[in-house]
């Protein structure tokens, strides 16, 4: 039987702009753009790899959010995915970690899947915990934060860079993958995977559809509250100097100053 | 007083300094009660006690080195079930915001991570994070549940506070999950004699401008004069010049020192959401125009190769 491989794909505001809170206190995305979270291409990549490597497989992309977040879908599409989910519904503005994973939970299994495979955390929120999170929902194993990834005859295995240990993984399928930025480069869409996406099916899921109740989602029904947000004020201007031969002495007088010496 | 449920980091018992960080958290809003797991967890007691855990529950079991996540989770739920506690707090390493996440579904619960600050407040603690690469700072709460919450380290002063820290055993039966993951093998990291780069009072970074491997060096015998740990871009890392495990950024480690020196990086906004909110922030970068020296107290505009070697000499004067 084919291998369903479902990666889940966040549309995040573009990092270099000039990222805002709105007045909610929720992300502001009017005034930047956004795009396909970098994080999450190296997940489109390695579901791709492992689509090649298998007999049989079938590569959809899901994503949780708003209208717009259908680039982020076309261009997983144009890189390869062979079709994708995009679960929209107004009651979703504001939802937090634990309410995305629900939906996500939700909606991977509607579609059907053997592997889940995420990014290693999103661009904007930048938690890293919605995988775990999915995990935990699904009640399937974790195994996250690989920088290397293989599925062969229903198990997956991976190595996980840890703080203190480098550490080789192995589950039985299905599981819930999430890779790094070191499980190897994304590949770029080309001009014919470019063609191809636009024709590739694009299934909208509303929260109805998903038999989830608006006030479990939402910033209502968000777990967490944000009280304020405030701009951290600009660093007041240091001291620059340009090195004439003792730059480094004088680096070091200021850093006597600071006690630092 | 209500009580917190702290998780500690540890290796083999030696408890590792974030978590003293978070028992200055946990005793703003109550009494802390410290959760350690695995190989030398009662060992941890001693340390614990002097800086404010009224309880230490241990639990050691092969499956928490064996298997990946889960069997911590199970662990810290049964503390959580015979506790009652306040709040449930974690310093944020990787794996502990993974545990966190798994808990806070279990508990129906809201998580907060990478907290740069707690304080108690009407409804619950208040956490402060910070946002987009530290240009925005925010308070939140947990508004459903027992809130769940991960603080990043050198967030909070470590401070000695005398309580019992009574051992006491924690009963744990594993989930049907607890052995989903299987760790296959283990690779510790060889250590450098360095601190770790998350703890470390002072880190000094050297990017692209190092120009290769042979050449960082440099960068750590300025580190090693300052008693500093190294950082190293992600240009660098790519570049094959240095490990992963020292990478500073939105991909790597976040660092929060009293002193950053970044040496030949030029300040992308990825590098930055790693470092930012550094206390002191010196930076030293050829090009008058690097983005580095909007955020420095104290920049150098010249070669590394002068400079750099020139500043650990005089440091190495001048401690005689
Ligand atoms: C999704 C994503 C995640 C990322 N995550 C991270 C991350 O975690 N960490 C990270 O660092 N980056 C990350 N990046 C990459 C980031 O965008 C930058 O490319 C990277 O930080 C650049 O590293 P650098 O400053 O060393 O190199 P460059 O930008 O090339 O800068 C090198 C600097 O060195 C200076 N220089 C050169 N020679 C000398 C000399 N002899 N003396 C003094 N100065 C000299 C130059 O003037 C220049 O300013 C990420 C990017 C993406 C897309
Ligand atoms: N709204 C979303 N839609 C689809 N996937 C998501 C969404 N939010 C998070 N993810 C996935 O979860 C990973 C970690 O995100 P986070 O925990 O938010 O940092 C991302 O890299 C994505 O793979």
């Amino acid at each position: 039987m084919s291998l369903r491989i479902v990666v889940t794909v966040k549309y995040v505001p573009d990092a270099t702009g000039d990222r805002h809170f709105a007045d909610d206190l929720t992300l502001d995305r009017e005034d930047v753009d956004g795009l396909l979270s970098e994080l999450d291409e190296y997940a489109v990549e390695q579901a791709l790899q492992i689509a090649e490597a298998a007999d049989d497989a079938e590569v959809t992309v899901l994503t949780v959010g708003p209208e717009d977040a259908k680039d982020a879908l076309r261009k997983a599409l144009s890189m390869g995915a062979d079709k994708a989910v995009h679960v929209e519904d107004d009651d979703l503005h504001g939802t937090d970690a634990l309410g995305t994973s629900l939906v996500l939970a939700k909606a991977v299994e509607e579609t059907g899947y053997d592997l889940v495979i995420s990014g290693m955390a999103s661009t904007d929120g930048t938690m890293g915990v919605v995988p775990a999170l999915l995990a935990e929902r699904l009640g399937v194993p974790q195994v996250t934060l690989l920088s290397q990834v293989s599925v062969e005859g229903g198990v997956v295995r991976g190595r996980r860079d840890g703080d203190s240990a480098s550490e080789e993984l192995e589950a039985s399928l299905p599981a819930v993958v999430s890779v790094t930025d070191q499980s190897g480069e994304a590949r770029y869409p080309s001009f014919k995977g470019i063609m191809a996406a636009k024709k590739k099916p694009v299934k909208s899921l509303d929260l109805d559809d998903l038999g989830i109740d608006a006030d479990e989602v939402g910033l209502a029904g968000a777990w967490t509250a944000v009280d304020s947000a405030t701009e951290r004020p600009a660093r007041t201007a240091g001291t620059i100097v340009k090195d004439e031969g003792e730059g480094g002495k004088q680096l070091a007088e200021f850093l006597a100053g600071q006690k630092f010496i | 007083m209500a009580e917190v449920l702290v998780y500690v980091d540890h290796v083999d018992g030696a408890v590792r300094k974030p978590t003293l960080e978070l028992l200055t958290l946990a005793r703003r809003i109550g009494e802390p009660v410290a959760v350690a797991l695995g190989n030398g967890a009662a060992d941890t007691a001693a340390v614990l006690a002097e800086h404010g855990a009224v309880k230490v529950l241990t639990a050691e079991a092969p499956e928490f080195a064996e298997y990946l996540v889960v069997p911590k989770v199970d662990a810290l739920q049964a503390a959580f079930d015979a506790v009652s506690p306040a709040a449930v707090l974690l310093s944020s390493s990787a794996e502990a915001k993974e545990i966190a996440a798994r808990l806070a579904v279990r508990i129906g619960s809201g998580i907060i991570t990478d907290a740069v600050d707690l304080e108690a407040g009407d409804q619950g603690p208040v956490a402060t994070q910070s946002a987009f690469a530290a240009s925005y700072t925010t308070k939140s709460r947990v508004s459903k549940g027992v809130p769940v919450i991960t603080v990043k380290p050198n967030s909070a002063p470590v401070e000695p506070a005398a309580a019992a820290g009574a051992v006491e055993a924690l009963a744990v039966s594993f989930s049907a999950q607890a052995t989903g993951t299987k760790v296959l093998s283990r690779t510790p990291r060889e250590s450098t004699g360095r601190p770790e780069l998350t703890e470390a009072a002072i880190v000094v970074s050297g990017g692209r401008g190092v120009n290769g491997a042979e050449n960082f060096g440099i960068i750590e015998a300025l580190a090693d004069s300052l008693g500093a740990a190294v950082g190293a871009s992600r240009a660098a890392v790519d570049a094959g010049w240095y490990p992963h495990t020292n990478q500073v950024g939105q991909t790597g480690k976040s660092v929060s020192p009293q002193l950053y020196i970044a040496n030949g990086i030029s300040g992308a906004i990825q590098h930055r959401a790693g470092m930012q909110t550094s206390k002191t922030i010196v930076a030293v970068n050829k090009d008058a125009e690097a983005p580095i020296f909007d955020l420095v107290d104290y920049g150098v505009v010249g070669d590394l190769f002068d400079v750099v070697p020139q500043l650990t000499e005089e440091i190495n004067t001048r401690k005689g």
